[in-house]
């Protein structure tokens, strides 16, 4: 009963998206989000007119002027630094567009020009400072700010009577305050305009990646050769350009230069940044983040003004706005991966019945003996990690190595080697094709071809997105082992997607349905996912139908049978479960049986565990990556079994000395060449009773060897 | 050929005496000994606060709170006093006040890990806003007969010394000692030239962190009373003015770099009589308030480009995040 539950629970239940949800990018802009949306929920509930037009408007004016400030010191604040100075920046370009209006009588276009062009100069002094004098972005930014309001004290102190009497009624100055399209503000529209450039400039554009990148580590970004001072330089300018944008509108709208305009403006626009989850000190933050900031504080501050709070509630509401985001940033950035670390693994039931007996004296196909004792090596402490080996008609042995090399060795001895061709990841299982092309799946990379002059050739590297993926399943991880059809239809296995190569035994121990079996079509180059959520799908081979391919399931302890063509297209049957052992390759033998690798052996520990999710995830969580469980792999045998689920005889090394572990095997003229992903050498083996001619992809294509 | 390093301290002493030579040719009055009292009494206040900044900019950490501190515990001592509460229980919930507030700053800053910039600029905002919201009943907290007696602490003089200085000079010495001649003061140094050094030290840096913020907060709160006592009212929007930027110009002027581990109580001395000398010297010169601060910001900025053009950051070795 207790089993059952926990058995259904781990079926439906999609443990697996938390850690997934959260490594997301997005989810530190969602938090934000979700943030905005409640406070607004709850001021449209509290608040009578929270929601009607008029209400809506005014609030996307007063939005969209804060907004545009907000974009400047997000701009700022992601490069490395702080502007303290945008509220006096606000103060004397509002002055600005008004005097130039009202005093001077100049043409509105004028105006606009201008006043941005003296944005620009007050932000540039702070570029200047900052970026090329190289001082404290702080104490620089506060001087500006003392500065800037003084003279903006002095200056009104002597035209604030001239703009004050003056009434200017220009439509298009009128239309820049208070002007709407279609019921938008005019102010909200230019935001967006500026946004949507914003978001495109610092996700697609090569100065906006400048800017993330010296925000992100100022020493790298002068050492790759970003010009870092003219970058910084420049944001102080766009921050003033903006602040200017800002005032502009608030000057049409408002026309007045009272003494306490931008005051404490640097207060709201940072708060609303840090709120936003723009990470201080830099390299992090969008342009949706500043908006969503901005929005919050805005609706805030309005609402408790609307609910007739005094002036030091809504104090103290900012502030306390203020801490929390900037605690839960820090907290968040500072544990992320701590975090993400610990949720991500997320063990799932995996019963599995007692595994036959393979004991000397049990009787059962798979007894040990010690029938590899004999093996001869080949190349030993000259290759590393060969996790599977292949042989062409001339007798030539191909090996993967880890430092991403296809090595051959020559016969007759194989005591000659060299490099065949260099690839850059690990490769694993290969296969030949009718044109003698290499095809081998490479862990990482995807699935490759080697033309027989030994040139390397990207087959595919992705897939079919699947439609409720949170991870980019996109992208192949760990292509694992292949096989081709006769329409030349390459089937091979990825074992995880979740996972990276290294990380392949914390995917056992989350014995999910992580894998999947895919299709590349080599006539038309098309990839298209043919199965998935298959526990660590290894080996791949076609069967003697030509219409269903053999795979293994590691982690599943079985060979399944697929279907991919005739009456039974689609289905998928179980060969051979229970296995008492891992399986991994699976190649054809010379009798039209296959040979099957068994990478460990099954232990008691793992198969209890397998079905305590609970546990398996606690150790997850409290114990160090090195001291998890981890399947066996010291132990392993090859066996031979027929298509129907027979196993026909078993090949064991008891000392385990000669040949410790073995990920595949080939055989070849009368011989079986062994390999293993942890070995530095290449087993052979001599068969009784094989065909001495046999050449495994001569045979398939049916060519004279 | 050797360059010559010239320290920030020694280019704002300069200027200093720059600003104070050409004052006392040109200006009538200024080298008097009447016009030099007024000078150190307008900035004692500015000072004390100084000397509280200090504390924690030296453990490489800022108080923008420091005003609010100034402001709301003083004015709740004259608020209880006015209703009716004794002066020695208004004191001490002012000073309990004033421990709650650096015990916060303190805690958000060693152990929330918020940076303090943003969490002092918030706690500030917060109990100004307390204030405002909760405690005052008007923006100028006036007088009351309670209070009598009390208003010695910043007016009068003591050995024809006026009394604000006086207590400028006890500020100074008491930090001194604390700095100079315990522990904590060693402690508080290591922390700021090194924190992860110092912990790794085994200097228990958190609670010293929290210790810092406390001292500036109890400090701020003695500013407080000592320029409540010397106006007979506390101005509690005083937390709206610029005096915050004011203090921190003292401090970075008088060459205690914002990046800590070093100055002492002679930067804050010299930092404040700089700004004495110009506030004073412009006073005389009649110019508006507004001038004035334009001139400070203006020479502040020379002091600061001066500086970095002397001794010039290292791109390899600027810190991130170092704003």
């Amino acid at each position: 009963m207790r089993e059952t539950l926990t058995r259904l629970r781990y079926r439906y239940w999609p443990d697996h998206l938390l850690g997934e949800i959260l490594s997301k990018r997005w989810t530190e802009t969602a938090i934000p989000v979700i943030l905005l949306l409640i406070i607004g929920f709850a001021l449209s509930r509290s608040l009578e007119h929270f929601l009607s037009p008029a209400s809506l408007a005014d609030t996307a004016r007063q939005a969209g002027e804060i907004g545009f400030i907000g974009l400047g010191m997000a701009l700022v604040v992601i490069v490395g630094g702080i502007d303290l100075s945008v509220g006096s920046i606000f103060a004397l370009t509002d002055f600005c567009a008004l005097y130039l209006l009202d005093v001077l009588n100049w043409p509105v276009p004028a105006v606009v020009v201008v006043t941005m062009i003296v944005g620009g100069l007050l932000g540039a002094v702070n570029g200047v400072l900052i970026g090329y004098l190289r001082l404290r972005a702080f104490i620089t930014t506060l001087i500006t700010l003392i500065i800037y309001r003084s003279a903006y004290e002095l200056l009104i102190q002597r035209y604030s009577n001239a703009i004050a009497s003056a009434f200017p009624d220009i439509p298009s100055w009128d239309f820049i305050g208070g002007g709407s399209v279609f019921g938008i503000p005019s102010v909200a529209l230019v935001y967006i305009v500026i946004a949507i450039f914003g978001h495109v400039f610092l996700t697609r554009l090569r100065p906006g990646w400048h800017i993330t990148a010296i925000g992100g580590s100022r020493r790298s970004a002068y050492n790759s050769g970003i010009p870092v001072r003219r970058t910084i330089a420049l944001c102080y300018v766009a921050s003033g350009v903006l602040t200017s944008i800002g005032a502009l509108f608030f000057a049409a709208r408002l026309g007045t230069v009272g003494g306490d305009i931008g005051v404490g403006l640097e207060v709201i626009v940072l708060t609303a940044t840090v709120l936003g989850g723009i990470t201080l000190g830099g390299g992090k933050g969008s342009v949706v983040k500043s908006m969503v900031g901005v929005l919050i504080v805005l609706l805030v501050t309005n609402g408790l003004t609307a609910m007739n709070a005094r002036g030091g509630v809504n104090r103290m509401a900012l502030a306390t706005i203020l801490l929390a985001a900037a605690m839960v940033d820090i907290r968040w950035q500072k544990n992320r991966t701590r975090i993400i670390s610990k949720v991500y693994v997320a063990p799932t039931y995996h019963a599995l019945p007692p595994p036959p007996p393979t004991e000397i004296g049990s009787g059962g196909p798979f007894e040990q003996n010690d029938r590899l004792r004999d093996v001869s090596l080949i190349g030993l402490g000259r290759i590393e990690a060969p996790e599977d080996v292949i042989l062409d008609r001339n007798d030539v042995l191909y090996a993967g190595s880890r430092h991403g090399d296809i090595i051959r060795f020559f016969p007759p001895d194989y005591e000659r080697m060299e490099v065949f061709a260099h690839i850059g990841g690990q490769p694993l299982g290969m296969a030949f094709d009718k044109q003698d092309n290499l095809y081998v799946c490479i862990g990482g990379m995807g699935l490759y071809r080697i033309t027989p002059d030994g040139t390397v050739e990207k087959a595919t590297d992705e897939t079919n997105r699947s439609l409720y993926s949170v991870n980019d399943d996109s992208r192949l991880r760990l292509a694992d082992d292949l096989d081709i059809t006769d329409d030349g239809l390459i089937f091979f296995s990825e074992a995880t997607v979740r996972y990276e190569m290294d990380e392949w035994p914390v995917d056992g121990l989350e014995a999910r349905g992580n894998g999947r079996i895919i299709c590349y079509d080599t006539k038309t180059g098309a990839t298209h996912t043919a199965l998935r959520g298959l526990k660590f799908p290894n080996g791949v081979a076609v069967a003697s139908d030509g219409q269903s391919i053999l795979f293994a399931e590691t982690f599943g302890c079985s060979i399944k049978r697929y279907w991919f063509a005739g009456p039974k297209k689609g289905d998928v049957e179980i060969v051979m479960d229970n296995l008492p052992g891992y399986p991994d390759n699976i190649n054809l033998a010379s009798d039209g049986n296959y040979w099957l690798a068994l990478v460990g052996m099954r232990s008691p520990s793992l198969d209890l565990a397998w079905k305590m999710p609970g546990f398996r995830k606690r150790m997850a969580k409290r114990v160090p990556v090195d001291e998890w469980l981890f399947p066996n792999i010291n132990t392993g045998c090859v066996v031979k079994f027929n298509e129907q689920g027979k196993i026909l005889e078993s090949f064991w090394d008891l000392k385990g000395l000669n040949h410790p572990m073995i990920t595949s095997m080939r055989e070849h003229r009368g011989y079986l060449y062994l390999g293993g992903i942890a070995n530095n050498r290449i087993g052979r083996f001599k068969l009784d009773n094989a065909d001495p001619d046999f050449v495994q992809y001569d045979k398939r294509w049916g060519k004279p060897s | 050929m050797k360059r010559v390093r010239v320290s920030q301290q020694e280019i704002v002493f300069a200027v200093f005496a720059a600003l104070f030579l050409t004052f006392s040719v040109f200006l009538n009055g200024f080298l008097s000994a009447d016009n030099m009292l007024t000078l150190l009494q307008n900035v004692a206040v500015l000072g004390i606060l100084g000397l509280a900044m200090a504390i924690v900019v030296i453990g490489r950490g800022i108080d923008l709170s420091l005003i609010a501190a100034l402001a709301v515990p003083a004015g709740l001592v004259l608020q209880m006093v006015q209703n009716g509460h004794s002066l020695p229980a208004s004191l001490l919930a002012a000073g309990l006040l004033a421990i709650a507030v650096g015990l916060v700053n303190g805690w958000l800053i060693a152990y929330a890990e918020v940076p303090p910039l943003f969490a002092t600029l918030a706690t500030g905002l917060f109990v100004a806003g307390l204030g405002q919201a909760a405690l005052f009943q008007l923006d100028v907290v006036q007088w009351s007969d309670g209070m009598a007696g009390f208003e010695r602490l910043g007016q009068g003089s003591i050995l024809g010394i006026p009394t604000s200085i006086v207590m400028f000079a006890i500020a100074c010495v008491v930090v001194f000692v604390l700095l100079r001649q315990t522990r904590w003061g060693a402690y508080i140094y290591a922390i700021g030239d090194n924190p992860f050094a110092a912990r790794v030290t085994g200097i228990p840096s958190r609670p010293i962190i929290v210790l810092q913020y406390v001292l500036a907060a109890l400090i701020g709160c003695f500013a407080g009373l000592v320029l409540a006592a010397s106006v007979n009212s506390m101005p509690t929007r005083i937390f709206n003015s610029t005096l915050i930027y004011d203090v921190i110009l003292v401090v970075v002027l008088g060459g205690i770099g914002l990046s800590g581990g070093r100055g002492g109580v002679v930067n804050v001395i010299i930092g404040t009589l700089l700004i004495g000398t110009m506030l004073n010297g412009m006073t005389i010169l009649n110019i508006p308030y507004a001038g004035q601060n334009l001139i400070k910001g203006l020479v502040l900025l020379i002091a600061v480009v001066t500086d970095t053009l002397l001794n010039p950051r290292n791109e390899e070795t600027a810190q991130q995040g170092d704003i």
